[in-house]
């Protein structure tokens, strides 16, 4: 025990005193740390309140109005954002309605039924989807998809629900071109798919084996371990990834307005194009001015609004189950 | 681990084995293989009709690994299998035509760690019987009673059924899952180590609650706690490196183990 204590004493005093810290250099890189960290919530700030700013003689013009009118007329000078905002919120709610379930089985078939040497493969090619530029998806959307869309199922389903009450409204094409609110909810749905499909995977996988296993040990099926057991136990944090997802959908930009149609018309059929404050921003801008310019920044404020609160009840809830 | 010697006069007070008693389980050259590596080594055992037998040895010695085989817990891993027989009532459980859902609602299982399922107190053991049987409501209400009464809880929870079951104490939670368990009316209840996450008290709780569901249930239990073996069980199997290396009435192998190996094990040598 001495001889140890010794051989430490020896080895402090052999040591080279150490240049004496700059005490200067230190203070700078810590101001250096903070300003990085401060400048993005500036940027944030500043984006927020110049595009409120640009937006303000719009919503002063048309006040509360300016969210419940369907106008949009450059001739006349009337704005409204009800189109665009209904265009967003149902494409977005298609592109939910389709791609959650199918996000789900994504996640289930990985981390309960796949077996090992597939996991990766197949895990990767999903994850690979959310690679793919989202102008890419657009021009497949408008080139590839929305011919045969219209060809297959849009004259086919008009035709069959044509007089129909509901479903005969709902779901008729007056021009069956393909392009439309249910095409963009489809491209939207294969888009918002691998977020949504690995965030479930990682919450259902960090699920007790134990609980799955005493699931399966009360004789259930895979079936009623999932519905029952394992999707209520990361439902908080699959309903965080929901929202990332729709998050997304709310925001995309290119690929929405190459297969939305760009029409600012109130329809009441899916199969009918429409618009997405995303789109109408994309397409207006460049010739806009004067008050055009300041709707198409009002509108702009509208959608930070919407996709800001939905993103942060998504962290909220990712967040609320890591530390439970 | 702790060495402690077993008490003989403590040893004698308990219920004694009855080696008269049916067999409910026979296991006939069990062998099990995780992938390549040999995990269980044809294992000979019977385990007898209402008696809890433990099965005793230090880590890795597949005490575990045999409990899983009789629900077959362990074919959710493709990677593993088992050769040989399980007699259960004499159908062998090993079978590919055996319904793993029915054969598991036969054998029920405890685990290490309370698993609660997150639902409420009363789905918690409601959900297993509406697996399999159709009841009336007030039929379901009277199930989930007894089954919540048999595990010792019904007092602690009687005024909070739809409160979720996650919200209850461990030890509270472990007799959750036993109620769970109890519903279903199962031949053989498997105990996987059950106290192993629970303090003292909550621990003699199901010793106790152990012992008294004996009366109805064939009880198979893994433990690491030696004195566990012996306050709880009627037979005990040691098993060592895959292998059943000794099996008898608890009381004889902690007081006159056959076997060097058991011995050494028991007065805490080696494990």
């Amino acid at each position: 025990m001495a001889a140890l204590t010794e051989t430490i004493a020896l080895a402090r005093e052999d040591r080279v005193p150490r240049t004496t810290p700059s005490r200067g250099a230190d203070a700078l890189f810590r101001a250096a740390a903070y300003g990085c960290a401060i400048l993005v919530l500036l940027v944030l700030v500043g984006i927020l309140a110049s595009i409120a700013y640009g937006g303000w003689p719009a919503f002063r013009e048309f006040g509360f109005g300016f969210l419940t009118s369907p106008a949009w007329n450059v001739g006349t000078e009337q704005y409204g954002a009800l189109v665009a905002v209904i265009g967003t919120l149902a494409s977005a709610l298609i592109a939910l309605l389709i791609g959650v379930p199918l996000s789900l089985g994504i996640a289930v078939y990985l981390t309960q039924l796949c077996p090992g040497w597939a996991r990766r493969p197949v895990a990767m090619t999903i994850e690979l989807l959310a690679a793919v530029p989202s102008i890419i998806y657009g021009m497949w959307g408008l080139f590839i998809f929305a011919p045969l869309f219209a060809r297959f199922v849009q004259v086919p389903v008009s035709n069959l629900v044509e007089g129909l009450p509901v479903v005969g409204t709902l779901l008729y094409a007056r021009v069956p071109s393909g392009v439309g609110i249910l095409t963009a909810g489809i491209i939207l749905a294969i888009m918002i798919v691998p977020f949504v499909a690995s965030i479930a995977r990682d919450m259902l996988d960090q699920i007790p084996t134990i609980l799955r296993e005493s699931a399966y040990g009360i004789g259930c099926t895979t079936w009623e371990v999932v519905r029952h057991v394992l999707v209520p136990q990361a439902s908080v944090s699959i309903i965080g990834a929901i929202m990332l997802g729709l998050g997304r959908a709310l925001g995309e930009t290119m690929a929405v307005t190459f297969v939305i149609g760009n029409a600012n018309r109130l329809s009441a059929s899916i199969f009918d194009p429409g618009s997405t404050i995303a789109s109408r921003i994309a397409n207006e801008f460049n010739e806009a001015d004067g008050m055009q310019l300041n709707a198409l920044m009002a509108l702009g404020c509208i959608l930070f609004v919407i996709t800001f609160v939905v993103l942060i009840i998504a962290r909220l809830l990712t967040r609320r189950v890591k530390v439970a | 681990m702790n060495a402690a010697p077993i008490d003989a006069a403590e040893l004698g007070a308990r219920p004694q084995a009855d080696t008269n008693a049916p067999v409910r389980i026979a296991v006939k050259d069990l062998n099990f293989y995780y992938g390549a590596f040999h995990g269980l080594k044809d294992i000979n055992l019977n385990f007898h009709d209402r008696q809890v037998t433990a099965l005793i040895g230090p880590s890795g010695c597949g005490k575990s690994t045999l409990l899983r085989t009789f629900n077959r817990i362990y074919s959710l891993y493709p990677e593993q299998r088992a050769e040989g027989q399980i007699l259960l009532d004499g159908k062998n459980v090993l079978d590919s035509s055996v319904d793993l859902n029915e054969l598991r609602s036969r054998v029920g299982m405890v685990f290490q760690k309370p698993t609660p399922f997150p639902m409420s107190i009363y789905d918690n053991v409601a959900f297993g019987l509406r697996l399999y049987e159709r009841l009336p409501k007030a039929e379901l209400d009277n199930r989930v009673e007894e089954s919540l009464r048999k595990a010792a809880l019904w007092d602690e929870v009687k005024d909070k059924l739809k409160q979720s079951g996650m919200g209850l104490s461990g030890g509270q939670q472990q007799r959750l899952c036993i109620a769970r368990t109890v519903a279903q009316r199962p031949e053989v209840i498997l105990f996987d180590e059950p106290t192993s996450a629970l303090d003292p008290i909550s621990t003699g709780r199901i010793e106790e609650l152990i012992e008294q569901l004996r009366d109805e249930f064939t009880i198979v239990i893994v433990t690491h706690n030696m004195q566990q073996a012996a306050r709880i069980s009627q037979f005990t199997a040691f098993m060592y490196l895959g292998e059943l290396v000794e099996f008898g009435p608890t009381t004889r192998i902690f007081m006159n183990p056959e076997k060097r190996q058991t011995q050494d094990y028991i007065t805490g040598r080696f494990g």
